[in-house]
């Protein structure tokens, strides 16, 4: 005889604000089963949990029902408290009061009479629990991260310093990411090469880290501690190991008009290249749809110019296979196309650039030779507008959020140019200065006082060239209370922070959530901010969110900690929810074997006592199984079962929703 | 099921209000459920979830066993294509359900009180605006029982 006991859960205010949790336990006390039922404030505490664990010993309970929170939330939390108590985790269940009622119903009576189904339901099922326990796999102890920019770079390293592998795969041909392309970093003014290129030769030369540039993730199986990735290796149709890197190629290639990304298109580059002169590892790619031999069939200067035969126009994408126990998901940011913006001169204004564009202006290694020339004429232009919250903060037009580094690296944009050209005017246009961080508001105050920018408060409703050339800035400065009119040279916008393109399609390989503007979910936006909803994928950097090099370097050596944590025990435990087959009324129609989607169930002969075969059934290996339960619908004999998720429990569920 | 119906005064009393069933999967719409509810969107009281591993877990007899318990109709809804997290087992729910429906047109049961959906984990507001949009179309369509006698017969 089942001996249920229920506790719910006011959760401070979030249930008990909508839900009588009093009336809740009273009614749950008729419940068939139920033997015990309170309520009581935080049942997640340590008192809460000392409830339920007294309870357990005291009613000798067979089964417990939490009413609080989503099971996503705290059902490890109550199952641990269960089997403190010395009761198979798997006896209690959770019924979900606050996300599934309380919170998305104002109703109190209606909210309550849901939560008294809710309870009913969870109840009848927690009747036919049965306990269960859990399975033990592998670990295959090599981390895959995925990008390579500082934040992957650096989470490859952590990883790899913990004495553990990894594979940094990253999609273009060399490491680095943006910070790569930037000129200095605020609020400290450091050289960005000079401190992110000794970590790209560390990366690249650690014995732990295996590099895999101009590659891109193809396919993902498995799960934690033993995810099987394919990874697709773009054809460089140079041999990375026959190659030296001296670069005699790119110098005579003929096709050498091609925009240049990394210089975000103020510089150029040749068909044969590689990003830039740091780039790690130093080896060449042959861009394919610009390479005069790959598209018309006749040029091959390079191969008649590598002095080690590396080039090989015959090179083709190349799948490779690899196992890995845990992911690092650090696809990164891009900038927000402001061609959205008419007003702005909807992109078609060469004079009005973007933050990298300005990047490169600013970098010594940049197309420029780091003096700010503005891109129609190449003059030093004497007055630049820059304007921040380009697209962010906006949800007519562009995106709803702050894109959080803007207005700091707008400042540092408007210091460099003072510093490069003493006597040009730098106008700032902002809607409101967030500068918070370690020594971050100190350096907007520099901009201003020592560097003398001048920023006005209020938005740009235009932007036009003058047939002399110059870029009229109509705006309001709301300070003021008056409209302002710049005749400038050269305008900087501060483009909102996205994600990659294609960071939906790894997400939806991965199993990984997104928000709604593409960035990555994090399992819990407090308290699990590295962690996914998919067991042993990580976060880090700004596929996450907006974030600048050092909340991005922190969250990087966060999942790298998280990995290691997870590597350092041989073997994990996992959910035992799995299938079983009942042998006795097992057909052998093979449904089930064509239907799971990780060839789990094979046949399984049963024998006499002398060898001989004497029927044959489907049997489901256990630590294959992922407990989706496709097979067990698929059954026509209904001889299959689904641990925790039997036909008993949930047809007893679905009989008391009323 | 009878101390359940002993509990709460029969439903026929007062203004009809719909009892709608949802088997959902774990990782997509019961966490954009989730999502809802940590975004505070309202929504209709109406709904009881029913929460399985994979959309592919649910066996049509689960459908009948709701409808014979009293829902006046039943969500099934899962991963977007391509998102399942057991790879394809929304797949195996989509080809079901467009059969059993065809099932329950032939035993009698309005097959229009069947709704199938995609929602994935970031799609509360989605979530929240089917579960109102079911209420008011089941609202209209009226209690189940009333709309079919077969239905009495299953469930006495």
């Amino acid at each position: 005889m089942a001996r249920i006991g229920v506790f719910i859960c006011h959760c401070g205010e979030n249930v008990a604000r909508t839900v009588d949790c009093a009336a809740v336990a009273e009614a749950a006390k008729k419940m068939p089963g139920v033997v015990h039922s309170v309520d009581y404030k935080y049942m997640c505490s340590d008192p809460g949990q000392q409830m339920i664990r007294d309870a357990i010993a005291e009613q000798k309970l067979t089964g417990v029902v939490v009413g609080a929170c989503s099971p996503r939330m705290h059902e490890p939390t109550f199952r641990r408290a269960a089997a403190d108590a010395g009761l198979n985790p798997y006896l209690l269940e959770m019924a979900n009061l606050r996300e599934h009622c309380s919170w998305v119903h104002d109703d109190r009576d209606a909210a309550t009479a849901k939560a008294i189904d809710i309870i009913r339901a969870m109840a009848a099922k927690t009747k036919f629990n049965a306990p269960l326990t859990e399975i033990r796999v592998s670990v295959e102890p090599t981390a895959l991260v995925i990008g390579g920019g500082i934040a992957g770079i650096q989470a490859a390293l952590d990883i790899a310093d913990g004495g553990k592998k990894v594979i940094l795969v990253e999609r273009s041909p060399s490491i680095g990411g943006h910070m790569a392309r930037l000129s200095e970093t605020f609020p400290t003014l450091d050289c960005s090469q000079c401190i992110l290129t000794p970590k790209m030769v560390d990366a690249a030369s650690h014995p732990n880290i295996t590099l895999m540039t101009y590659c891109e993730l193809e396919e993902v199986d498995g799960y934690v501690g033993n995810f099987e990735v394919t990874i697709r290796k773009k054809a460089r149709y140079v041999d990375p190991d026959k190659c030296t890197g001296c670069g005699s190629c790119y110098q005579k290639c003929p096709a050498k008009k091609i925009p240049s990304e990394f210089d975000a298109g103020l510089g150029t580059r040749t068909a044969i290249y590689t990003p830039f002169p740091q780039a790690v590892p130093n080896k060449p790619v042959i861009d394919a749809e610009n390479c005069i031999m790959l598209t018309k069939g006749k040029c091959g200067v390079c191969a008649k110019i590598c002095p080690t035969g590396a080039v090989n126009y015959e090179d083709k994408d190349e799948l490779v296979k690899v196992k890995v126990g845990a992911i690092v998901v650090a696809t990164g940011f891009e900038l927000w196309d402001h061609s959205a913006y008419g007003e702005y001169g909807g992109g078609r204004l060469c004079d009005v650039i973007d933050g990298f564009a300005f990047e490169r202006l600013a970098s010594a290694s940049g197309p420029t030779g780091g003096v700010i020339r503005r891109p129609s004429d190449g003059e030093v232009p004497q007055t630049v507008v820059f304007i921040q919250c380009c697209g962010s903060r906006d949800d007519k037009q562009g995106l709803a959020y702050c894109s959080k580094i803007c207005c700091m690296y707008t400042a540092k944009h408007a210091m460099l140019y003072r510093h490069k050209v003493h006597d040009g005017r730098a106008v700032v246009f902002y809607m409101d200065i967030r500068s918070g961080g370690k020594g971050y508001d100190e350096f907007v105050r520099r901009a201003i006082e020592a560097d003398g920018v001048e920023y006005v408060r209020g938005r740009v409703s235009r932007i036009y060239r003058r047939t002399d050339g110059k870029l009229i800035v109509r705006g309001a400065d709301t300070l003021a209370g008056q409209p302002v009119t710049i005749e400038a040279d050269l305008v900087v916008l501060a483009d909102a922070v996205v994600p990659r393109k294609g960071a939906d399609r790894v997400a939806q390989m991965l199993g990984v959530g997104y928000d709604i503007n593409g960035f990555y979910s994090e399992a819990h936006p407090k308290l699990r901010p590295v962690e996914t909803a998919t067991a042993g994928v990580f976060l880090a950097g700004a596929c996450q969110a907006p974030k600048d090099i050092p909340d991005a370097v922190a969250q990087a050596s966060a999942a790298a900690s998280k990995v290691l944590g997870l590597f350092s025990q041989p073997e994990l435990e996992r959910e035992p929810i799995v299938a079983r087959v009942n042998w006795d009324s097992c057909v052998h129609c093979r449904g089930c074997i064509t239907a799971c989607p990780y060839g789990a169930i094979d046949d399984h002969e049963i024998k006499d006592r002398n060898g001989n075969v004497i029927r044959v059934v489907a049997d489901v290996n256990p630590g294959v199984c992922q407990g989706c339960g496709t097979c067990v619908a698929v059954c026509r004999s209904n001889s299959i079962e689904l641990d925790g998720f039997t036909d008993e429990q949930i047809h007893s569920q679905i009989l008391t929703l009323e | 099921m009878t101390q359940a119906q002993a509990e709460q005064p029969a439903t026929t009393e007062g203004p009809f209000e719909p009892r709608i069933v949802a088997f959902v999967c774990n990782w997509c719409t019961y966490a954009g459920a989730d999502l809802a509810g940590t975004s505070r969107l309202q929504y209709a009281p109406n709904v009881r979830i029913v929460k399985l591993p994979c959309t592919g877990r649910i066996d049509p007899l689960f459908i009948l066993k709701a409808f014979e318990g009293g829902a006046d109709a039943v969500l099934v809804s899962g991963c977007h294509p391509g998102d399942c997290h057991y790879t394809s087992g929304n797949y195996h729910a989509r080809r079901r359900w467009t059969l059993f429906r065809k099932l329950l047109a032939f035993t009698g049961i309005d097959e229009n009180r069947l709704f199938f959906s995609w929602v994935s984990a970031a799609e509360g507001q989605k979530f929240a605006d089917l579960i109102n949009d079911l209420t008011e179309k089941v609202r209209a369509a009226g209690p189940f029982e009333a709309a079919n006698p077969a239905r009495r017969r299953i469930c006495p």
